[in-house]
C-alpha cells in the first residue's frame, strides 16, 4: 500500500486509450465499472478533442458482481462490432475488472465477433500509464505482423539504389506532449533529407496502417517511454534498425540527421537540412544574464535528458537538479546525472520533488504541470517541458519542442518566465524602490496604489530541522535579508542557514549572511 | 442493452423510462473534491487503486494550491495477494499521514471498486483506528466506489456516515436541520432568511468545522438542500428526525417553497413567509427575468449526471421558458423527490438509469438547443454543433437561494450567448 496525493501518471489502461484514441478503425473494450469512464474527459477537455475516445466500458455495477459481469463483456463486445465495425478490436480491464478474474481476451476470442480481437493484459497493480501505452503499441503491432517476417538482406543495409530511402515515426500518440507538432515537424526535417516517411504510428495510423510497417528502411523511436519494445520487436522481426536519437535540442537534433544518414547510408551535411535561432540568440550579449542560472530538471526520462543537455550546454544555465518519474528510463537518467555531477532523483512522489526544488530554490524549475504548482508555491519562474501536461499545454498554434523550431520554441519557452537581464541588476541595485519590489504593484497599475501589500510569495519555513539547535535570524539580519531580491531571497536565506549550522551559530547576524554569501559565491 | 419497465404512476408524475446499458458518470469519490472544500479539518483517504488517484486529480483539474486533504492508499500486488495484511498496511499509513497533518480533526476512509470487490473492510478498519486515535480526531469510513455509488453520492454516504457521531438533541427541543453541502454565501443568505422568519435553531450538515455536529433527535425537522441525500436522510430518520418534503431550493419558486415549507413547521403561514422574503424574491426575479430573453423557446435535454437534472429541468422550464426534451437522472429516489415530480408533471420524458449510445443516439435525433451532459460528452457533441453545458459546474458553483437565481440561469444561457456571438465558423 503506497501514499499518494498526486500522480504522475495514470493506470496502465490510460495507456491503452492513448493508443486506441490516436489510431483511426480501432476501438477498445474495457471491462471496469461506472467512474472509470472518467478517462474520456483526459481526451474531450484536456486536448479538446471533437470526437469521444474510442472506448466503450461496461460500467458494471455491485448488483451484476457474481452473476452477469462475464455476460455484460460479451453483449458489449457484440454491440461495439455492431455499432462502430471496428478493424481491430482491443480487449482490455482497468484496476478493477482485473479483480473479477473474467478474462474478457479469452471471452472475446470465444464470442465469435466480425473484427480481430487483441487482448491486452494490463497489470494494473504494478504498472503505470506508459507501460500501458507501450504493452498496447506492442500487442497491437505484433498481432498485425506477427505472421510475417521479412524474406531477405541483412539489417540496416538502406533502400536499393534508385528508391527513396524510408522511414517509420514510432511513439507520438494522443495526450503526449507537443506529439501533433513534433511529428510535423521530424516530417518537414526528414523531407528536407530526401527521407520519405512511411507510416506514424500510433498517431493517425489505421490498423491497415501499420501492415505496412515493414515496408521503411528504419524505424524511428520518436517517444521512448512508449516506443522501445515495439521498435526492438520490428527490429528482431523485420531487421528494420531503430533510430533512437529523439531531436529534442539544437545538438540533439544535429545527431539525429546525423544517425537517420549514418543508418540509411546518406551523405547529408546537417548544416544543410535546416537551421535554428537558438545558437545566436543564446550566443548573443543579451543571453549572458543566463549564464550560470540554477535550473532544476524534472520530467518523464525523454525530456528529462534532453533538457538538461540543452540547459547546459545550449542555454548556459547550471542544471541543479535532474530527475524522472520514467523508472523505465532510471538508468539513463541516473548516467546523466552522475555526468552532470549530481545524484538523479528518481520518484512519483511529488512531494519528494517539492523537498528538493524547495531545498535546491533554483531560479528556474523545468518540470510537468506538477513541478509548475510546485514552483508556483516557491514563488520560483518555471517553464513545463512534459506530461502530466494540462489544457494550457495544447496551444493552439504551431508550437513543436523537436527539431529546429522546436530549439525556438523551447528558447522563447525558457527565457519568458525569467526576469530579464537589465530588470535583474536595477531591481538589485536600488532594492529599497518603493515602487518597484516584490511587495508592490506594478506602477502601470496605478490605481491599485503602489506599495499595496501582497502576500509573501516564498513562504518555504525555516530548514532548521526540531532538535538539531535552531538558527535564529536577528532582527537585522532579516532587515538585510529582505533587501536581497525576492527572486533569489529563498536560496540567500538557506545558504545563510546552512552556513551558519555548519559553523554551529545559533544567532544569523549581517555579517554572517555576507560570510555566506561569500562561502557559496562561484 | 436497453430495456424499457414502466412504473406504476401514482398522480400526475412523469412515468419513469428505466435503461440499462454503458454509463458516463463519475463515481462517488468525485465528492470528495467539494467536501474537502467544505470541511475544512477532514481528510479523505481513499483505499483504491492509481485510476482513484488519477481520476480525484484528472476532475479537480489539478488544483494543486495547496497540499490537498484528500490522498489514496493505492493497493498493490502484495495487498491483492495477501501477503501484507491489508489492514497492518493501513495503519501504518494512517500513522503515516496523521504524523504529517497534525491539524486534521476527521479522517473518512473512503471505499473505492476494488477495496469493496476484495471486501476490505473499512469500517472495522475505522472503529480499530478510532481506538488507537481516540484522543486525536474522529474516524469514519464510506464507500465512494463506482460500483455503488453515482458522482453526488458519494457525499451521501459521508454525511451518513457521521450520523452515529451526532449528539442528541434534548428532548422537548426543535431544531431544524439542512442538510446537504451548499456554498458558504448561500449558507449566510439562508441564515439570514430563516432569522428573518423567526427561525432561530437552525444546523446546516454538513458544516466548516468536523467538530460542528449538530445535535439529532425526534425534535429534529430535515429540510434537504440537495437532492442526493437519500442514505443520510435514513440514517437522521432512524434517529428520531422528521423529513420536511418540499421542492429544492433552485430558482425563485424553489426556494420560496422551500422556505415555506420550514416555515410551516414552525406555525408560520406560506402568505406570511412571501411577505417576509419579499424583497430578495423580487430582486430575483427581476434579475432572472433579464436572463429569461435568452432561454425562452429554447429546448434542452439532460442526460444523467449529477443528480440535480429533475429540479433544474423544473425551474429551467417554469421558471426560464424552456421546453424539456428529455430528462434523464442517474437513479430516482421517488420518496426524496415526490414534491418535485408532482411540480415536473407527467408529460415530461424522464428516464432513470443510462445506455450511453441510444441516449447519444436521442440527443442527435431531437437536437435540442442545449444539453447538460459530462464532461466527457461535452466537446464531441459541441463538434456536432450542438450547444451543451458541463454539469460539474452545477454542483461547483453557488446556484441555491434567490440572490443565485440570476447566476443559475445564466450558467445555460452562456452558451447559447456565446454562439449568438461569436463569428468564427461553425462548431461543425
Amino acid at each position: 500500500m503506497e501514499l499518494t496525493l498526486w500522480t504522475y501518471e495514470g493506470p496502465p489502461h490510460v495507456g491503452a486509450i492513448r493508443i486506441a484514441a490516436s489510431m483511426r478503425d480501432v476501438h477498445l473494450v474495457l471491462h471496469a465499472p461506472q467512474g472509470d469512464t472518467y478517462a474520456d474527459l483526459l481526451f474531450t477537455m484536456i486536448e479538446r478533442e471533437g470526437r469521444r475516445p474510442p472506448v466503450t466500458w461496461t460500467t458494471f455495477q455491485a448488483r451484476d458482481l457474481g452473476s452477469s459481469t462475464a455476460e455484460m463483456v460479451i453483449e458489449t463486445l457484440q454491440g461495439v462490432c455492431e455499432r462502430y465495425q471496428p478493424k481491430v478490436l482491443l480487449v482490455a480491464e482497468s484496476c478493477t475488472g482485473e479483480l473479477l478474474q473474467d478474462q474478457p481476451g479469452a471471452l472475446a476470442r470465444g464470442a465469435g465477433l466480425s473484427a480481430p480481437v487483441i487482448p491486452i493484459e494490463m497489470a494494473a497493480y504494478t504498472r503505470k500509464e506508459n507501460w500501458g501505452a507501450s504493452e498496447t503499441l506492442y500487442q497491437l503491432v505484433r498481432g498485425l505482423l506477427g505472421g510475417k517476417a521479412r524474406d531477405s538482406g541483412a539489417e540496416g543495409e538502406g533502400a536499393p539504389a534508385g528508391r527513396r530511402p524510408s522511414v517509420n515515426l514510432i511513439g507520438p500518440t494522443k495526450l503526449g506532449f507537443r506529439c501533433r507538432d513534433d511529428v510535423t515537424e521530424v516530417c518537414r526535417l526528414l523531407e528536407r533529407m530526401g527521407v520519405a516517411v512511411n507510416v506514424v504510428a500510433p498517431l493517425g495510423a489505421s490498423p491497415h496502417d501499420l501492415l505496412r510497417i515493414p515496408e521503411a528502411d528504419a524505424n524511428i523511436n520518436l517517444a521512448p517511454e512508449v516506443a522501445d519494445l515495439t521498435c526492438d520487436w520490428l527490429r528482431r522481426q523485420f531487421k528494420q534498425p531503430t533510430i533512437k536519437t529523439v531531436p529534442l535540442g539544437w545538438g540533439a537534433t544535429r545527431d539525429f540527421i546525423t544517425e537517420v544518414a549514418s543508418v540509411l547510408n546518406l551523405d547529408i551535411d546537417p548544416d544543410a537540412v535546416g537551421e535554428s535561432r537558438l545558437p545566436w540568440y543564446s550566443r548573443s550579449v543579451d543571453s549572458t544574464y543566463l549564464t550560470g542560472k540554477r535550473v532544476f530538471v524534472f520530467a518523464d526520462g525523454t525530456h528529462a535528458l534532453a533538457a538538461a543537455r540543452m540547459a547546459r550546454d545550449e542555454m548556459g544555465f547550471e542544471v541543479v537538479g535532474l530527475g524522472t518519474y520514467s523508472r523505465e528510463r532510471a538508468r539513463d537518467v541516473r548516467a546523466l546525472a552522475a555526468e552532470y555531477g549530481l545524484e538523479a532523483l528518481i520518484t512519483d512522489d511529488y512531494l519528494a520533488v517539492e523537498r528538493a526544488v524547495a531545498e535546491l530554490q533554483p531560479e528556474l524549475v523545468l518540470g510537468t504541470q506538477m513541478e509548475r504548482h510546485i514552483a508556483k508555491r516557491l514563488g520560483i519562474p518555471c517553464a513545463v517541458i512534459s506530461t502530466p501536461a494540462h489544457v494550457q499545454d495544447y496551444p493552439a498554434r504551431y508550437s513543436p519542442q523537436m527539431g529546429f523550431e522546436g530549439c525556438n520554441v523551447i528558447f522563447d519557452t525558457w527565457v519568458h518566465p525569467l526576469i530579464m537581464g537589465l530588470e535583474e541588476h536595477l531591481l538589485t541595485m536600488f532594492r529599497d524602490d518603493f515602487e518597484f519590489n516584490d511587495a508592490a504593484v506594478p506602477s502601470h497599475l496605478g490605481g491599485e496604489g503602489a506599495g499595496a501589500q501582497q502576500p509573501e510569495i516564498n513562504n518555504v519555513a525555516s530548514i532548521t530541522p526540531a532538535g538539531s539547535g535552531a538558527v535564529a535570524w536577528a532582527v537585522s539580519a532579516e532587515k538585510e535579508l529582505r533587501k536581497i531580491p525576492f527572486f533569489v531571497r529563498g536560496k540567500a536565506r538557506r545558504n545563510t542557514e546552512h552556513f551558519a549550522l555548519e559553523q554551529g551559530l545559533t544567532v544569523i547576524e549581517v555579517e554572517t549572511l555576507y560570510e555566506a554569501k561569500a562561502h557559496f559565491s562561484r | 442493452m436497453s430495456q424499457v419497465i414502466a412504473r406504476a404512476a401514482t398522480g400526475d408524475v412523469p412515468e419513469v423510462r428505466t435503461e440499462r446499458g454503458e454509463r458516463a458518470v463519475f463515481c462517488g469519490l468525485t465528492s470528495i473534491i467539494w467536501l474537502h472544500r467544505r470541511i475544512q479539518d477532514a481528510f479523505f483517504l481513499v483505499v483504491g487503486s492509481r485510476t482513484c488517484a488519477h481520476l480525484l486529480q484528472s476532475a479537480a483539474g489539478v488544483m494543486i494550491f495547496a497540499e490537498p486533504r484528500f490522498a489514496t492508499a493505492i493497493l498493490g500486488e502484495r495487498d491483492l495477494a495477501g501477503m501484507a495484511d491489508c489492514h497492518e498496511e493501513l495503519d501504518r499509513v494512517v500513522a503515516e499521514l496523521l504524523a504529517r497533518r497534525p491539524d486534521i480533526r476527521r479522517l473518512f476512509l473512503v471505499g473505492s471498486c476494488p477495496s469493496e470487490v476484495i471486501k476490505l473492510d473499512l469500517a472495522n478498519a475505522a472503529a480499530r483506528l478510532q481506538g488507537v486515535h481516540d484522543n486525536r480526531l474522529r474516524i469514519s469510513a464510506f464507500s465512494g466506489s463506482g460500483i455503488e455509488t453515482t458522482f453526488t453520492q458519494g457525499e451521501d454516504q459521508c454525511l451518513a456516515s457521521m450520523v452515529p457521531d451526532l449528539p442528541e438533541l434534548e428532548a422537548g427541543n426543535q431544531r431544524l436541520m439542512v442538510v446537504g453541502t451548499l456554498a458558504d454565501i448561500v449558507e449566510e443568505q439562508f441564515r439570514r432568511h430563516f432569522a428573518q422568519l423567526g427561525i432561530d435553531h437552525v444546523d446546516f450538515f454538513p458544516a466548516a468545522r468536523a467538530d460542528d455536529l449538530p445535535p439529532v433527535g425526534p425534535g429534529t425537522r430535515l429540510l434537504l438542500a440537495q437532492p442526493f441525500v437519500s442514505d443520510t436522510v435514513q440514517a437522521l430518520c432512524k434517529r428520531g428526525a422528521k423529513v420536511i418534503p418540499s421542492l429544492y431550493p433552485l430558482g425563485v419558486q424553489g426556494t420560496l417553497a422551500w422556505f415555506q415549507a420550514a416555515a410551516a413547521e414552525w406555525g408560520m403561514d406560506a402568505e406570511s413567509v412571501s411577505a417576509a422574503l419579499a424583497i430578495p424574491v423580487a430582486r430575483a426575479q427581476k434579475a432572472v427575468a433579464r436572463v429569461r430573453e435568452n432561454l425562452k423557446d429554447k429546448t434542452i435535454h439532460f442526460l444523467p449526471d449529477s443528480q440535480l437534472e429533475i429540479p433544474l429541468a423544473r425551474f429551467l422550464r417554469d421558471e426560464c421558458g424552456m421546453s424539456l426534451t428529455e430528462v434523464a437522472t442517474p437513479y430516482l429516489d421517488q420518496a426524496l423527490m415526490t414534491p418535485e415530480l408532482l411540480q415536473l408533471g407527467a408529460d415530461v420524458r424522464l428516464v432513470e438509469g443510462s445506455d450511453l449510445d441510444s441516449a447519444l443516439a436521442r440527443v442527435r435525433a431531437s437536437r435540442p438547443d442545449l444539453t447538460v451532459c459530462g464532461m466527457g460528452i461535452a466537446n464531441p457533441l459541441e463538434a456536432e454543433g450542438l450547444r451543451t453545458k458541463w454539469s460539474i459546474e452545477l454542483i461547483f458553483t453557488p446556484v441555491q437561494g434567490f440572490d443565485q437565481v440570476a447566476d443559475l440561469a445564466g450558467l445555460f444561457a452562456r452558451p447559447l450567448a456565446r454562439e449568438r456571438q461569436l463569428e468564427v465558423g461553425s462548431w461543425s
